[in-house]
């Protein structure tokens, strides 16, 4: 009851002029990138937050607009996938399977309309799934000291080098390398300068935002101007949709792989590492193995539209989870938003949930009201995201990037700042052609402070006692995960991930 | 030889770590001591860096495609161009230098020069509309005033 009275107290905060504006401004956002084939959820997020950031907007607005773009780029990820049979972000890619066959054989509009409601019911269930999972993982957080959460930043990076890369010490040089990145600059503890070179601009630090938007953003422009010669997405006529209204008995027939789609997501989504690609994976196979007697998954079942819709928005929602309660995001996206909090000076954890609940409850209430919007926005008025499809990647990328560089000068001033941005667009691009995860690495930058802090926190604690780092029994729990989470697939895992599609260069912020 | 690029990403690891020792014997101590000192967390992530590249070296898995010649050039100009826009930005201004810049682009992805040269105009023009003169935001000024 309690919780419900906080989500009430949250949907006062939300309910203001400014927020719903900002909601359906983000809503429009995320779709329109979610459907551009390249532009990711972290890709658009992380063009904005620096936006958000230099317009000054407070964090709760700051964090509805993005959440909801985040949730947008959830739903618009299908549009393509369906229409033109390439995914909009990686998560839509299963998608591609049932949806475009669908497409071919004129259900343009069911398969639309099926993956639109399925996408809200996966959010909106999830949405809940957070209401109530969260809160309950405060209380265990608020047991942990500097040991624990130690142990947990092993655990994120455990997780997402054993769970969801397809190379483990690929991942755990992404992660090292964040990490690396985020001891640059004067040391918080002692104040002495480490590892900047003389440069006086590292003193500071590197600002995770430049290297979020290098990362990601800029390395998507790169990688677009490499290939431009052989995307015929632009050439692509989308075909013609109907009505998009999904028959009742389409809507009965799918609703049992809504609901079991939207529980594995959720799942998937709350593991750290996992992230919404995971989710509608699992989703998509599961349904596939439970309901396909007739071999019709894969030839426009709508069935197959559905599970993995439902799947990757249920994901989307489970992964705030970790991020809110705990710190620690768990993909691509939540680690931008976790950016995007730690750029208004708000730590997520336990602490977050005491100190502003008006923020993470108000921020809950918007996720409601998003997906509502997404809804009505995604069935009726999808022929204008169609259109906007149509717009050739040779202006759309320009753009991009501009907008990405505004966003950053925008905080600094500085051009040092952009050059610094454009030596992470060119690793980025590298790292993405040698199969290095990128996750990992903002992971590292945007993590590694407290991480260190919590170490050194501990050993003080301890008078320098390593034992003290896993003597308590959460701690050597947390550890015992880490250890089997990252060596575990080393095992079996590994042909979970073969089976699961990639593109040559697949889409920055594997979710 | 497929794997050579892996074997590279390897030995760039490796060469990473060594940096870190390097500059991590070189960082003063402090009159503030705490048991761990700030050159631990470094090198212990250093140490991960090491295995991990020794394990990339040894079973690399990947063997990317490189861009050749002309596309090789695109990204290498594209490159270039940012680079240039960075140092321009402060001295020219918001407008024009990101006119060139996303002119520039546009061309690399396809545009014919008409068409890139208006897009370049059109978004440079249209950003500045939106940010500087809507939203308020204050973007670099050249000596011109936009």
């Amino acid at each position: 009851m309690e919780t419900l009275a906080s989500l009430a107290a949250g949907f006062a905060v939300a309910l203001t002029v400014q927020n719903l504006l900002l909601a359906l401004l983000g809503c429009f956002l995320g779709t329109v990138m979610g459907a551009l084939p390249g532009l990711g959820p972290s890709n658009g997020v992380a063009i904005l937050i620096p936006l958000a950031f230099t317009l000054g907007l407070p964090a709760t607005p700051a964090l509805i607009l993005l959440t909801s773009v985040y949730y947008g780029a959830m739903y618009g990820g299908r549009i393509s996938s369906i229409l033109l049979n390439i995914p909009g972000d990686e998560p839509a890619m299963m998608t591609t399977l049932d949806g475009f066959p669908m497409a071919q054989k004129g259900q343009v509009g069911e398969a639309l309309a099926i993956s639109g409601i399925a996408s809200f019911v996966g959010a909106f269930f999830a949405t809940w799934g957070l209401v109530f999972l969260a809160p309950q993982l405060v209380r265990v957080a608020l047991l942990f000291g500097p040991a624990e959460y130690f142990a947990l930043f092993v655990l994120a990076f455990a997780m997402l080098g054993g769970i969801a890369s397809r190379s483990q010490s690929k991942a755990a040089l992404a992660a090292a390398l964040g990490l690396l990145i985020s001891t640059v600059g004067v040391d918080g503890q002692t104040g002495v300068p480490r590892f900047t070179f003389g440069e006086v601009h590292f003193y500071d630090g590197i600002d995770f935002l430049v290297a979020i938007v290098g990362l990601f953003a800029l390395s998507e422009v790169l990688i677009f101007l490499e290939k431009h010669g052989d995307d015929t997405a632009a050439a692509a006529r989308p075909p013609k949709h109907g009505r998009v209204t999904p028959p009742l008995w389409m809507l009965a027939r799918t609703a049992g792989s809504m609901t079991r789609s939207t529980l594995l997501g959720f799942v998937a989504g709350v593991l750290p590492g996992a992230g919404a690609s995971l989710g509608s994976f699992l989703a998509y196979s599961f349904e596939k193995r439970v309901k396909d007697k007739d071999g019709t998954f894969g030839k426009g079942d709508a069935r197959g539209v559905a599970a993995p819709e439902a799947g990757n928005n249920a994901a989307a929602g489970g992964a705030l989870v970790p991020m809110l309660a705990l710190g620690v995001p768990g993909s691509g996206t939540t680690a931008v938003l976790l950016a995007m909090l730690l750029a208004l000076n708000i730590t997520p954890g336990p602490l977050l949930f005491q100190n502003n609940p008006d923020v993470v409850w108000g921020l809950i209430a918007a996720l409601f009201i998003g997906n509502v919007m997404l809804l009505l926005m995604n069935i009726p008025l999808v022929g204008l995201f169609v259109r906007v499809l149509q717009i050739p990647p040779r202006y759309l990328m320009p753009a991009v990037a501009m907008v990405s560089f505004v966003g950053i000068y925008g905080i600094s001033g500085s051009s040092f700042d952009l050059l610094v941005m454009t030596a992470f667009g060119v690793a980025g691009w590298a790292l993405r052609k040698l199969d290095v995860p990128l996750v990992p690495i903002i992971l590292g930058i945007l993590l590694g402070d407290q991480m260190e802090k919590n170490l050194r926190r501990a050993m003080t604690i301890s008078n320098g006692d390593a034992a003290a780092l896993y003597d308590s029994w959460l701690s050597a729990g947390l550890w015992t995960l880490a250890i089997v989470g990252f060596v575990l697939p080393l095992l079996f895992g590994r042909r979970l991930r073969a089976r699961m599609p990639s593109r040559g260069a697949a889409p920055a912020g594997r979710k | 030889m497929r794997h050579i690029s892996d074997r590279i990403l390897g030995l760039a690891g490796l060469a990473t770590a060594a940096v870190v020792v390097w500059q991590g014997e070189q960082i003063q101590e402090s009159f503030i001591q705490d048991p761990l000192g700030p050159r631990a967390f470094p090198y212990v992530v250093a140490a991960v860096i090491v295995i991990a590249s020794l394990a990339i070296i040894l079973r690399p898995s990947s063997a990317p495609q490189w861009p050749r010649g002309k596309r090789l050039l695109a990204v290498a100009a594209a490159v270039i161009v940012l680079v240039a826009y960075a140092e321009l930005l402060p001295r020219a201004g918001f407008v024009l230098s990101t006119a060139l810049a996303a002119a520039f682009l546009s061309w690399q992805l396809g545009a014919r020069p008409r068409s890139a040269v208006i897009a370049g105009v059109g978004i440079s023009v249209g950003i500045y509309v939106l940010f500087q003169l809507v939203l308020g935001l204050s973007l670099a000024r050249g000596p011109w005033g936009f």
